[in-house]
C-alpha cells in the first residue's frame, strides 16, 4: 500500500528581517543587508503509512509546525516534494479559518467547502458538527462574538465531520474543556479504528505514547530520529540530558527554587552506572527567594518509557521542614534499588502542603543508568534471584 | 474511499498546470465571492443599493462640473457612465484586491486552497458591481432610446476582455506585494487617483488629441498618452456605447467627443493592449505564486 504521505527531501526557507519592518519606507531604508535566510526544515525525508499515526516531536523552533503547514499545503516547500494521498483536514492552532463577519452556520459550509466537502455534503453532516459542537444555539450569530473554546469546537466539529482521510492536528488537543478534551480523544481513537493517517504536533510525550504508532523527532529543522514511541520520546529525553536543557519543562511560581541535584552513587561518585541492589541518594539544593511556611519537596522515578516506577517526599517521611528561608539541602536516600537495566528519570518538585501551590517543578530533568551484571536482561521493573541447585 | 492524490506546487508556476487547479476550485472561488458581497453589505441597511449609489452621485457631481466650465458634452450621462463603469470595475478590483489576502488572514493561515482565489474574488465582487451598473445603464439607454450602432458594439467584449485581463494583472501585483509591504494599499489609493485623471473618462478624449496634434503640433504626446492601457480600454467603452464620436448637427460636423480615430484603429489598439495585458499577467501572475508560498508566514 502506498504511503499516506510521502515527504521527500522537503527543506524550507524563511527570510528574517531582523526588525520586520513592513513598509516600503522601513524596507528601502534598511537596505537589503539585513534579511537573512533562516532554514526552518532541512531535508526532512519520511513517510506516513496509510492509517498509521504519527507524532512530531522536538523542542519550541525545531520545524514541527512549519513542517506539518507544509504537509497542509499552507506553507510550500523551498525544496523538496510532499505528495499526499487522500483528503486532508488540518487542525491548526484556535479556529480553523472562520471568517468573524459570518454566522457559525455561513463559516460551516465555508470552511467545509475548503476541505472539499460540497454543500450538499454539508446539509448531511450539519446537524452532527452543530451536535459536536454543542452550539445549537449560537449557529446564527457571527463568530466574531464566539468564545475561544467555541471556535476551537466548532474547528475540531466541522474537520472531523468532513470525513478526511488524513487529519493534521497541530496542539489542538490541549484547549478546551476537559469533557470536549476526552471527546475528542475518542473522536481521534475511532479515525484510528477507521484506518485514517493522522499526523500529531505535540508537547505531550504521554499523548505520543498512548496514542500513535510511530513518532518523528525533529532537531533543529532536520529529523533526529524516527520510530517508535518509546524509542523516539527515550532519544528525546537523552537530548536533553546531554545539553539542550530547553527540551526539559519546568514550571512553578519559583518562590522556592531547586539549585540543583546531584544523583550520589553507593561509591560517592556523582556519574557512572548504578547495579541492581545498590543505594542512590537524591541531594537536591534550594534557595527560598521569599520565606515560605511548611514546603513539600518531592521526587519521582519514570523508566525509559515514562511508565511511573516509584515516588516519595517529605510528608510521607514524617520530616516538617517548617518556615523556610534562604538555603537548604534536602536529601533521599534510596536505599538498595531492585531496579532492572535501563536509565530511568528524575522528576524533582517543590511545592505546599496541599500541591495547590507549585513553587517549581523539574520534569525528568536528571537521569541514572543501571546495569545489571552478565547476561540478565530482567523485562519488569524488579530484579530477584532465584536459587539454582543442580541436583 | 475517494482518494485524491496531490503533490506540493513546484516552486515555478506552470500557467496550464495551475489553470486545470484553478478550475476545480471553481466552486469555492464562488463561495468566496458570495461570502465578500455577504461581508460587504452585512450590517448596511441598503446593502447592494450602495454599489448602484457610487455611479449615479458622480454623474451628478460631474454633470454639474461639466455645466459649469461649459464643456458641453452632448448625452453626457451615457458618455460618462460608458467610461466610468469600466473604470470602477478596475479601480475597485486594485483596492480590494490589495486587501484580499490580508482581509483573510485567518483562511489563509489555516487552510490550503490556490492563493490566487483570493484576489480573483475581489475580482469577482467589482464584477458583479459592473453588471449590475451597466443593466442600469442598459436600462436608462433602452428608456430614452439612445441609438447604438451594431458596429460599434461589437468593440465591448474585446474591450471587456482586455479591461479583465488588464484588471487581473494588476490586481495579482498589488495584492503580492501589500502582503509584505502594507504601503501599496495607500500607494494604490493615491495612483488611481491620478490615474483616473489621466484617462479620458469624464472629460472628451477628443480634447487631448486636438490639444497635442493640432494646437501644439506634438502628436508624439498624443501616443504617449495612449500607452496607458485604460486609455484605449475606456475609450473603446465609449465608442462601444456611446458610440459616434463626431455628432453631426444640420449635414455638418457639430461638436467631437471622442477622439477622431477609425474603429479598426482603436480595435487595434485593444488587441494590442490585450495582447501586452497577458504577457504581464504571465509576469504579475508568477510573482503573485511565487510570493503565495510564504502568505501565511508573513500575515
Amino acid at each position: 500500500m502506498p504511503a499516506a504521505i510521502e515527504i521527500a527531501d522537503v527543506s524550507k526557507v524563511f527570510r528574517l528581517y531582523r526588525e520586520k519592518p513592513s513598509s516600503l519606507k522601513a524596507r528601502l531604508l534598511s537596505g537589503r543587508t539585513r534579511a537573512e535566510d533562516f532554514w526552518a526544515l532541512k531535508n526532512v525525508t519520511f513517510e506516513v503509512p496509510q492509517g498509521k499515526s504519527v507524532a512530531l516531536i522536538g523542542h519550541n523552533g525545531s520545524g514541527k509546525t512549519t513542517l506539518l503547514k507544509c504537509i497542509a499545503g499552507i506553507l510550500r516547500p523551498t525544496e523538496g516534494i510532499i505528495r499526499q494521498r487522500g483528503r486532508i483536514a488540518a487542525l491548526l492552532e484556535l479556529g480553523a479559518g472562520f471568517h468573524p463577519e459570518l454566522t457559525g452556520r455561513e463559516n460551516v459550509y465555508l470552511n467545509a467547502a475548503f476541505l472539499g466537502l460540497g454543500r450538499k455534503d454539508t446539509d448531511k453532516v450539519f446537524d452532527d458538527i452543530v451536535g459536536f459542537a454543542e452550539l445549537g444555539d449560537f449557529m446564527d450569530t457571527q463568530v466574531k462574538f464566539y468564545s475561544s473554546g467555541m471556535l476551537v469546537r466548532l474547528g475540531f466539529a466541522v474537520a472531523v465531520h468532513v470525513d478526511p482521510d488524513i487529519l493534521l492536528i497541530d496542539e489542538v488537543l490541549a484547549v478546551g474543556d476537559e469533557a470536549f478534551q476526552a471527546r475528542c480523544l475518542d473522536r481521534v481513537a475511532q479515525f484510528q479504528r477507521d484506518g485514517r493517517t493522522i499526523v500529531l504536533v505535540t508537547h505531550a510525550l504521554d499523548t505520543v505514547r498512548q496514542i500513535c504508532d510511530q513518532a518523528v523527532m525533529l532537531d533543529h529543522g532536520a529529523v533526529y530520529k524516527v520510530g517508535q514511541p518509546d524509542e523516539v520520546v527515550r532519544a528525546l529525553r537523552l537530548k536533553i540530558l546531554h545539553k539542550d536543557l530547553d527540551y526539559a519543562t519546568e514550571e512553578g511560581s519559583k518562590e522556592i527554587e531547586i539549585m540543583g541535584a546531584e544523583l550520589i552513587r553507593a561509591s560517592g561518585a556523582t556519574e557512572g552506572p548504578v547495579h541492581p541492589g545498590e543505594s542512590l541518594t537524591i541531594q537536591v539544593d534550594l534557595k527560598a527567594n521569599t520565606p515560605i511556611d511548611d514546603p513539600v519537596v518531592s521526587f519521582a522515578l519514570h523508566d525509559g518509557t515514562n511508565r511511573y516506577v516509584f515516588g516519595g517526599d517529605t510528608v510521607s517521611e514524617q520530616i516538617q521542614l517548617g518556615r523556610f528561608d534562604g538555603k537548604k539541602r534536602v536529601t533521599f536516600h534510596l536505599r538498595a534499588m531492585p531496579l532492572v537495566q535501563g536509565r530511568y528519570w528524575v522528576t524533582l518538585g517543590v511545592h505546599g502542603r496541599d500541591a495547590s501551590r507549585v513553587y517549581h517543578v523539574q520534569d525528568q530533568r536528571y537521569s541514572f543508568e543501571v546495569q545489571q551484571s552478565g547476561e540478565r536482561r530482567d523485562q519488569v521493573f524488579i530484579t530477584m534471584d532465584a536459587a539454582v541447585e543442580d541436583l | 474511499m475517494n482518494v485524491t492524490e496531490r503533490t506540493s506546487e513546484p516552486p515555478k508556476l506552470q500557467v496550464f498546470r495551475r489553470v486545470r487547479e484553478l478550475y476545480g476550485y471553481r466552486e469555492i472561488l464562488l463561495n468566496l465571492v458570495r461570502k465578500e458581497l455577504k461581508v460587504k453589505y452585512t450590517a448596511s441597511v441598503l446593502g447592494a443599493v450602495w454599489s448602484l449609489l457610487n455611479p449615479v452621485v458622480f454623474l451628478i457631481v460631474f454633470t454639474f462640473v461639466v455645466i459649469v466650465t461649459g464643456n458641453n458634452i452632448k448625452h453626457f450621462p451615457v458618455f460618462l457612465l460608458s467610461g466610468l463603469l469600466a473604470w470602477n470595475m478596475f479601480s475597485v478590483s486594485l483596492t480590494q484586491g490589495a486587501r484580499a489576502v490580508l482581509d483573510n488572514a485567518n483562511l489563509v493561515k489555516k487552510v490550503y486552497f490556490p492563493r490566487e482565489l483570493l484576489p480573483l474574488a475581489a475580482i469577482g465582487v467589482s464584477l458583479v458591481d459592473f453588471v449590475l451598473q451597466s443593466a442600469v445603464l442598459l436600462l436608462f439607454m433602452l428608456a430614452t432610446r439612445y441609438p447604438v450602432s451594431l458596429a460599434t458594439l461589437l468593440l465591448y467584449p474585446l474591450s471587456f476582455l482586455a479591461l479583465l485581463v488588464f484588471t487581473t494583472a494588476v490586481t495579482f501585483f498589488v495584492s503580492a506585494l501589500n502582503v509584505r509591504y502594507r504601503d501599496i494599499q495607500h500607494l494604490v489609493n493615491l495612483g488611481l487617483l491620478v490615474w483616473f485623471w489621466f484617462t479620458s473618462i469624464v472629460y472628451s478624449g477628443w480634447l487631448v488629441q486636438n490639444y497635442f496634434v493640432v494646437v501644439k503640433g506634438h502628436p508624439l504626446f498624443w501616443k504617449l498618452y495612449l500607452l496607458n492601457p485604460m486609455t484605449p480600454i475606456v475609450m473603446g467603452f465609449q465608442r462601444a456605447l456611446y458610440g459616434v464620436h463626431v455628432l453631426v448637427e444640420a449635414g455638418k460636423p457639430a461638436h467631437t467627443v471622442l477622439p477622431d480615430v477609425s474603429l479598426m484603429w482603436v480595435a487595434g489598439l485593444l488587441v494590442a493592449v490585450l495582447a501586452a495585458s497577458l504577457i504581464l499577467l504571465r509576469f504579475t501572475w508568477g510573482t503573485f505564486f511565487r510570493m503565495s508560498g510564504d502568505f501565511a508566514e508573513e500575515l
